[in-house]
């Protein structure tokens, strides 16, 4: 069972809530997915028409936890008096942390990041950073005091998987018993199976559902790889090899000498 | 006076924050706040006051990745 932060989670598939084609294929897409956390936001609101209270009502509705980020913070500070707000409003000490260090690939500011994740570690947070594979990043994170890791799988968004199959690999062996969850760039489910697979605990999907076709029946298709990937990991799968190896038992074989 | 509500130039008459939301429709809404950059709980609104060119944040919950 994954535990994050003392909280003991059946699913292994977390999901956003942003770019769906209407709340409603939001909601059946959460039980489609048997996602037991989802991500949310906060946006300006300056009117009176409380649009975001519609929205955090379904989402109360869904009987789900919920992992507030700080998407669009590009400085430490922005950062971290969002993760406040974020704490008041969704009454969660969890807080995915993201601080932006580049607007093409959205990847981390790993400085920003580290900072932002010791200040919010040292009052309580418990901190969901959104970084790189790097080893030497995700040590400064654990030393913050971060018990769990966001390693971006690809840009956000882009759907191209997990680009740096070396990096992630070495990140998940250097860190065995910390919660990883890859975020970001998983494009279709074969991607969070892989990251399963390879020993991620978790993946973090958003627009690879929100996004298709038929988000519903993508989701269903995420939870089931998630599960595929997930349950070979523990069944041991084998080393790739170079030359091939019969399967057949080549003694006894006819017409051979 | 004038302040600057999420990044646009806004009169006002409010001489609080708690004022500020009554004056936007958003008393008692589901929202966070910020003044010049710093959170201001919920609880001090009341107590928070406003002064020419104050950058104010109002922030509700919304859709997230």
């Amino acid at each position: 069972m994954l535990e994050l932060y003392g909280t003991k989670l059946e699913s292994r598939l977390l999901l956003g809530t942003a770019r769906y084609p209407s709340p409603a294929v939001l909601t059946e897409a959460v039980r489609a997915a048997r996602a037991e956390v989802v991500t949310v936001a906060l946006r300006r609101e300056s009117g009176g028409e409380r649009r975001g209270e519609g929205f955090w009502s379904i989402i109360r509705g869904l009987n789900v936890r919920v992992l507030p980020n700080t998407a669009g913070c590009h400085s430490v500070k922005e950062a971290v008096t969002t993760a406040h707000m974020a704490r008041e409003v969704f009454a969660t000490t969890w807080i995915k942390l993201e601080v932006i260090g580049e607007d093409d690939t959205l990847q981390p500011d790993p400085f920003g990041l580290a900072e932002a994740a010791r200040l919010l570690c040292a009052e309580g947070f418990e901190v969901f950073p959104y970084t790189t594979e790097d080893l030497v990043v995700a040590e400064r994170l654990l030393s913050a005091g971060c018990r769990v890791l966001m390693p971006w799988g690809s840009p956000i968004g882009s759907g191209r998987g997990l680009n740096n199959l070396f990096g992630l690999t070495a990140l998940r062996a250097h860190f065995p018993a910390v919660p990883l969850i890859i975020d970001a760039g998983i494009g279709v489910p074969s991607h969070a199976a892989r990251a399963l697979e390879l020993g991620f605990d978790a993946v973090l999907i958003n627009t690879a559902i929100a996004q298709a076709r038929d988000p519903v029946g993508m989701a269903a298709a995420f939870a089931q790889a998630v599960e595929a990937g997930r349950a070979a990991r523990l069944a041991g799968p084998i080393e790739p090899r170079d030359l091939a190896e019969p399967s057949t038992p080549v003694i006894g074989t006819a017409f051979r000498g | 006076m004038k302040i600057l509500l999420n990044g646009a130039w806004r009169e006002t008459a409010a001489g609080e924050l708690s004022a500020l939301l009554e004056e936007l429709g958003l008393a008692g809404a589901v929202v966070a706040t910020a003044v010049n950059g710093e959170f201001v709980a919920a609880a001090v609104r009341a107590h928070a006051a406003l002064s020419e060119g104050d950058r104010v944040e109002v922030l509700a919950p919304m859709q997230g990745g």
